[in-house]
């Protein structure tokens, strides 16, 4: 049985406010706080009926289900046959894959001398501790040459569509992506701030370790980008679009990305020229293992990784704000 | 080496610098850079097919220090470096033809990025064309389609937007499904190098090992760039696509894009598979049938069409057909007329879309076809310009859909069970295009009242209004006179392009 204890005397208790935090209407150290526990979704009654008015008559009017004899038999047969489609295509592609050689032996057709010099000379010939490392940006650097125009051409296109010019009215304007964006600004959080201010140097320093050590071990350009470019997003949400601005606008995206794409290009135009007309590259490969070795491949890991943090970034902005 | 033979590796490499470069010029000056480079490029190649004439002999070159299995190589022949002269200066002639409709409908913040599109897009198909390398091929067809998907949506309104979105997954869908054959290829064979493909395919053709896996492998291949190149009945993005994007986009969409897709398509048919194995897999008869059908259903489509810009776009899922069909018949002769239709429907695809234009700007920017009444005599050059394009759609002799019309019947001839099936479908195919195309051209020419044209406000365009339009649209039908009168060397350049090929 338990006591029935008067109001003013619960509140003190401990399991009062133990109860009051995990409500999440009131933070130890900021006192009393504004936050309520988000409420289920709930649609209005109205905007339901609405909506549900609003799906027949499209397929009343615009379709004209009834008196479309067409329109209801496509819609029929594309059910079935989409079904129909996908079992054909799953049982093909089964059928195929269980013809294929089998996994992991050594006389399948895909362990012959091509993979086998990567294996034996690999060290050798590119200087790269990490085999694979060796192979994307030396064996076939024109195909990784091409992936990173990739990426620089996905941001571009996510440029085209999200990012915002000049003074448009309404919508699509300055003044509505700005009002709008205050949801996702930091009210000061000094949890988020602080444990951003901890966190964010290490993310920086740990992204240019794989960076840089790409061509000794487990890593490189794509990874270790993607690692920098977290640690800046990370920064953004903690500290607001005032204090990235000051050093990371879309202007030094631009600018830094064409370097690092034209020293890419350039690296590798050389290195192409030379291979080719079969002169003797200029570049020394260096000891394997040491931190300035194996050619070229510091260089490109270094070019890659900057335009992954610089596309990786510009997402997150463009889908946010779309504008920065 | 001789220094004309780096040129193919220089012209990839610049177009694919100068596309960083747009990004952080500013519009204007990103135009003149891409215009210069387009036309660079088409010098090079000139310089590149005229060496390859010479030598008689294709070469491969090496990207970077090791050999061929090991590393990158591209491949040089007639047909590779005749296609890069051609596409070059279709798409310098697209690029002039709409500077003004980019300058109005493009943000102006936002044109150099177009150009950063454009450089890369170019990049990607000479990339498409030299390759040896079926892993190359993917990365550059990935560039390809993300830029097409940009030079779509960057006139932004409501229906490039759905066009943009429908094209990505269907063409995302396609690159998917490309993938996944390169992937099978690759584990039957441990290669990714075209010939070495090729040899290893010949052995486990002769000795039976594997045959459902190859099978599958090629029909996802075939698949895969079918969807990409708008094959009946993959073709549901391409109206809109083609139709409401800005003009020298459509343009270049609808003459280049998707025939890079076909090209590799058919370096794969030859020089990875090998076309003895492509005509015993029956895969030709599967792309026989839906060529044909998309020969007949995409002209019914563009007959019911009442949009200019978006009859022009269903007629292109007829011509995709017929190069379809031809690959279909799978005789050499067959995949050589596709070949010359490829170029030939760039030509003439291109033209029309310019020449709509210049139509419709006589008709207060109306895409209906009843503003159009009387085009012809309010802007004459892209009266004739039209006209000229519609000939040639429709197969009339001095024009280029008259040759490689005559290439797909002589083709028909050779293969017996075919024959019928294809020359019954080059008719009535011919008799609908004449039917769409011929209405408008009348059209276009049915002399209207002056009140008439006065009360709907529509002016009359000389030709030193809109100067490079008119350069463009000129250069484009004689363009289209040269390939329908002097066929014959472009013919037996393609033919001994293709015995190099194999």
């Amino acid at each position: 049985m338990s006591k029935k204890v008067p109001k003013e005397h619960y509140e003190n208790t401990l399991s009062h406010r133990l109860k009051q935090w995990l409500d999440g209407t009131k933070d130890p150290f900021l006192d009393t706080v504004e936050m309520k526990p988000q409420k289920t979704f709930k649609e209005d009654r109205r905007t339901l009926v609405k909506r549900k008015e609003e799906e027949k008559r499209l397929l009343e009017r615009i379709y004209d289900i009834r008196h479309n004899p067409e329109m209801r038999v496509f819609r029929r047969a594309y059910n079935v046959f989409s079904v129909l489609f996908c079992l054909f295509l799953v049982s093909m592609l089964l059928i195929a894959v269980s013809h294929l050689p089998s996994f992991g032996n050594a006389s399948n057709p895909v362990n012959n001398e091509v993979a086998g010099r990567y294996i034996e000379s690999g060290l050798q010939e590119t200087g790269a501790v990490n085999i694979v490392t060796g192979m994307i940006l030396d064996y076939r650097a024109f195909d990784t040459l091409g992936e990173s125009h990739v990426l620089f051409i996905a941001t571009c296109t996510v440029l085209i569509l999200l990012r915002i010019d000049g003074d448009k009215k309404g919508r699509s304007g300055m003044g509505y992506a700005m009002e709008n964006d205050r949801i996702h600004e930091p009210k000061n959080d000094i949890i988020l701030q602080t444990v951003a201010r901890i966190l964010v140097p290490p993310i920086f320093i740990f992204g240019i370790y794989i960076i840089l050590g790409g061509h000794l071990g487990p890593g490189g350009g794509f990874s270790g980008g993607a690692v920098i470019g977290a640690g800046l997003i990370l920064y953004l949400n903690a500290f607001g679009f005032e204090k990235t601005e000051r050093f990371f606008t879309q202007k030094t995206y631009r600018r830094t990305s064409f370097c690092a794409l034209a020293c890419y290009a350039l690296a590798k135009s050389y290195s192409f020229y030379t291979g080719a007309n079969h002169i003797e590259s200029m570049i020394p490969l260096g000891t394997p293992g040491a931190i300035l070795s194996s050619g070229l491949i510091l260089i490109l890991n270094i070019c890659v990784g900057i335009v992954v943090a610089g596309t990786m970034y510009t997402f997150y902005v463009m889908f946010r704000k779309g504008a920065y | 080496m001789q220094f004309v033979q780096n040129f193919p590796f220089i012209t990839i490499i610049l177009s694919l610098f100068s596309g960083p470069l747009s990004s952080i010029l500013d519009g204007k000056k990103a135009k003149k850079i891409n215009l210069a480079v387009i036309t660079v490029i088409a010098l090079m190649s000139c310089a590149v097919l005229g060496f390859v004439i010479r030598s008689g002999a294709p070469y491969v070159y090496m990207m970077g220090h090791f050999p061929a299995p090991w590393g990158n190589e591209i491949r040089v022949g007639v047909l590779e470096a005749s296609m890069a002269v051609i596409f070059c200066i279709i798409m310098l002639l697209c690029m002039l033809g709409g500077v003004y409709e980019r300058e109005e409908e493009l943000e102006e913040t936002k044109q150099n990025l177009y150009y950063v599109m454009v450089n890369l897009l170019l990049c990607s198909l000479l990339a498409l064309i030299y390759t040896n390398d079926l892993f190359t091929a993917y990365v550059f067809v990935e560039i390809n389609t993300i830029s097409a998907c940009g030079l779509i949506m960057i006139r932004q309104n409501g229906r490039t937007l759905e066009a943009a979105t429908r094209y990505m997954i269907m063409s995302l869908l396609g690159s998917g499904l490309l993938l996944l054959g390169i992937c099978f290829l690759y584990d039957l064979t441990g290669h990714l190098l075209m010939s070495n493909i090729q040899e290893q395919v010949a052995i486990l053709h002769q000795t039976g090992m594997y045959n459902i896996p190859l099978l599958v492998s090629l029909g996802l291949m075939s698949v895969g760039l079918a969807i990409k190149s708008a094959l009946f009945p993959f073709h549901s993005w391409l109206p809109d696509a083609y139709g409401y994007s800005t003009l020298s986009s459509a343009a270049i969409l609808s003459s280049l894009v998707s025939k890079g897709y076909i090209f590799l398509l058919a370096k794969i048919f030859y020089r990875v598979v090998g076309f003895d194995m492509v005509r015993d897999s029956k895969v030709v008869n599967v792309l026989f049938v839906f060529g044909i059908a998309g020969m007949i259903m995409g002209s019914v489509s563009a007959i019911q069409e009442n949009n200019i810009r978006r009859m022009i776009a269903y007629s292109s899922v007829a011509q995709i057909g017929y190069i379809y069909m031809g690959f279909g018949l799978g005789t050499t002769a067959g995949v050589i007329a596709s070949i010359y239709h490829i170029v030939s429907h760039a030509a003439t695809k291109s033209l029309l879309f310019v020449a709509a234009s210049g139509i419709t700007d006589a008709s207060g920017d109306s895409t209906r076809f009843q503003d159009l009444t009387g085009a012809g005599y309010r802007n004459k050059l892209a009266g004739v310009a039209f006209t000229v394009g519609s000939l040639s759609m429709v197969g009339i002799p001095m024009f280029s859909g008259f040759i490689s019309k005559l290439l797909f019947a002589q083709a028909g001839m050779e293969s017996s069970h075919k024959l019928l099936l294809t020359l019954i479908a080059l008719a009535i195919s011919t008799i609908l295009n004449a039917l769409y195309f011929m209405k408008t051209v009348i059209r276009i020419y049915t002399p209207v009242s002056r009140a008439a044209i006065r009360k709907k406000g529509f002016r009359n365009i000389t030709m030193k209004e809109n100067k490079q339009k008119s350069a463009a649209l000129v250069c484009f039908i004689i363009l289209n006179l040269i390939l329908g009168l002097c066929s014959e060397p472009i013919i037996a350049l393609f033919r001994s392009g293709l015995e190099m090929f194999s």
